[in-house]
């Protein structure tokens, strides 16, 4: 997804205002941009606290902020200056996290992000973006360029089935209709669910549908027919992230507080280091049970 | 012999700020008064409109509220809200970007390189004004200071300003005994400042701060005194933190006066 981000931030490069800070990454990637930006391209170093905090001044003098990193250093290092210079103060400044999940693989825990927008979620004003799809990007970019409040972009791999056309990006997409359970999945994981779906009998299939924007703080911003279908057949939320402030959790308060109370609840979610090794993003993936076969194995479901 | 105007505006400012602190029974006065003066002078007399000051020591926030009250920034009434219940002015500089208060402070290390920001847009728009940063000397054991330092050297940022209040002691010790770095100054220089050491009470002194030295000179070692003018105060570690009783701030009252 970053080549698909980069050119969407080229294309907003004629924004004056618009100013791009990477924490010395982006090799390989951002080059277009930074031939594009100029000196409002700036790779603030190995500093990622200092960066946080001169993108907050940055945008206390009205400028468009956009800050980079690979996601944990982009979100963990630079915690307080996040929660202090951007958010307290309320201002739009966008942070955009390379390689959600276990996107970064066999480099390490180091470089996972497992609590990413659980944690960011939790300060003021704060917004998490997921897209799904490298073709969701361009659409997220540009809603996040426009908010007024802090931003948070989770950029991960790709998985669009191949053939498939995807819709255009909202927070709630339905990718597979199917007369079972719902099944909520949030981000680029939604794309292994609609392959593995494609396949299955539609009247017991599970109703996939992938969350792109977050948190779900009102019921009223469910779609109707998915509330529906939750009543009748249940819910099983799909995430790569950890169970605290998970999305799992904010759906499930949010049904409880609403009245729903699903026949059935299923959450499958980022279970760390399970075996004590390290391995591809499929293989943290596989233990913690994310994968479509081992989840419709938890429902029940014969594939 | 006849006060001069700096010095009717810091009488009247310090006997604020102690009258302030007693009622609202709030301690961190020592470095509140260590830094006032410079606080008072910058915005009196270096300061213009253009220019906004950043206050990295957020824990003295009294006493820049103060100054802003000698310039008719904020009124009485506002000083006399200060840490109640519906305040504005909370112990530490609040983020709704009062004027005169562009960013909130209160955690150490996050002023610089937030001014840093600031100063660097108006680089990047070609826009006037210099940003004044104050920070504590304690503070400079917070990593991400010399983070920003590299940066503003890197990003040659002639409109910043930075400004150091030393009075030698923090929150449980002195800067010396706690994580001696020895001569500040010379940390500093070795990445790539020029600095400058100024008695940071005396108006003679702090007459050298100003637009037109800052360009060589932007880093300000500020000499200072924890609790300055206030006997049983000055260069005592437990005002860092302790509230005035009755009798303390009579007797502060009594040695500040006219």
């Amino acid at each position: 997804m970053r080549s698909a981000a980069c050119n969407a931030w080229v294309n907003r490069a004629i924004d004056i205002e618009f100013l791009f800070l990477t924490g010395d990454l982006g090799y390989n990637a951002l080059e277009p941009l930074r031939e594009r930006l100029g000196d409002r391209f700036i790779n603030a170093g190995v500093a990622e606290q200092n960066m946080v905090s001169v993108g907050a001044g940055l945008a206390i003098e009205g400028m468009n902020v956009w800050i980079y990193s690979i996601a944990p250093f982009c979100y963990a290092r630079p915690f307080e200056q996040i929660r202090n210079d951007i958010c307290q103060h309320r201002l739009p400044v966008k942070l955009v996290g390379n390689g959600g999940g276990y996107g970064y693989g066999a480099q390490g825990a180091s470089h996972h992000a497992l609590e990413d927008y659980g944690a960011l979620l939790t300060l003021l004003g704060m917004k998490a973006f997921v897209p799904a799809f490298s073709v969701d990007v361009e659409a997220v970019i540009d809603r996040m360029h426009h908010i007024d409040h802090p931003g948070y972009l989770r950029l991960g791999r790709c998985e669009q089935p191949p053939g498939q056309e995807v819709e255009a990006f909202s927070p709630w997409r339905r990718l597979v209709r199917g007369g079972g359970i719902s099944v909520v999945v949030v981000g680029p994981l939604a794309g292994l669910f609609w392959q593995h779906m494609l396949s299955m009998n539609e009247s017991t299939r599970p109703d996939l549908w992938v969350l792109g924007e977050l948190p779900v703080t009102d019921i009223s911003d469910m779609p109707p027919a998915l509330l529906t279908n939750i009543r009748a057949n249940g819910l099983c939320v799909v995430e790569e992230h950890g169970l605290q402030g998970s999305v799992g959790q904010q759906l499930a308060a949010l049904l409880m507080g609403g009245g729903f109370t699903p026949p059935r609840f299923l959450h499958c979610y980022a279970k760390g280091y399970p075996s004590g090794t390290y391995g591809s993003q499929s293989f943290h993936r596989h233990e913690s049970g994310l994968e479509p076969g081992q989840v419709m194995e938890a429902l029940g479901i014969a594939p | 012999m006849m006060q001069s105007k700096f010095e009717e505006v810091r009488i009247k400012a310090r006997l604020r700020l102690l009258q302030m602190h007693y009622e609202a029974g709030v301690g961190h006065i020592g470095g509140n008064f260590s830094a006032l003066d410079a606080m008072l002078y910058l915005h009196h007399n270096v300061m213009s409109s253009e220019d906004q000051f950043v206050l990295s020591k957020g824990h003295a926030a009294g006493a820049l509220y103060v100054a802003l009250w000698s310039c008719g920034i904020l009124q009485e009434s506002d000083l006399g809200s200060f840490h109640n219940d519906g305040t504005l002015l909370s112990g530490h500089p609040p983020p709704d970007r009062l004027e005169g208060i562009p960013v909130a402070t209160g955690s150490l290390g996050h002023g610089l390189p937030m001014a840093c920001g600031m100063a660097l847009a108006r680089k990047l728009k070609n826009q006037p004004g210099k940003i004044f940063c104050l920070c504590s000397d304690g503070e400079w054991q917070e990593g991400s200071n010399w983070e920003a330092l590299i940066f503003a050297r890197h990003h040659k940022l002639s409109n910043l300003v930075v400004l150091v209040d030393v009075n030698g002691l923090q929150g449980f010790g002195s800067t010396q005994t706690v994580a001696s770095m020895n001569d500040l100054g010379k940390h500093m220089e070795a990445f790539g400042l020029r600095t400058r050491e100024l008695d940071g009470h005396l108006e003679a002194s702090l007459e050298q701060i100003n637009t037109r030295s800052v360009e060589d000179r932007w880093c300000y070692l500020l000499q200072t005194v924890k609790g300055k003018g206030i006997s049983f105060m000055e260069n005592r570690l437990e005002w860092h933190y302790l509230p005035l009783d009755e009798a303390s701030y009579r007797q502060a009252l009594a040695e500040l006066g006219p």
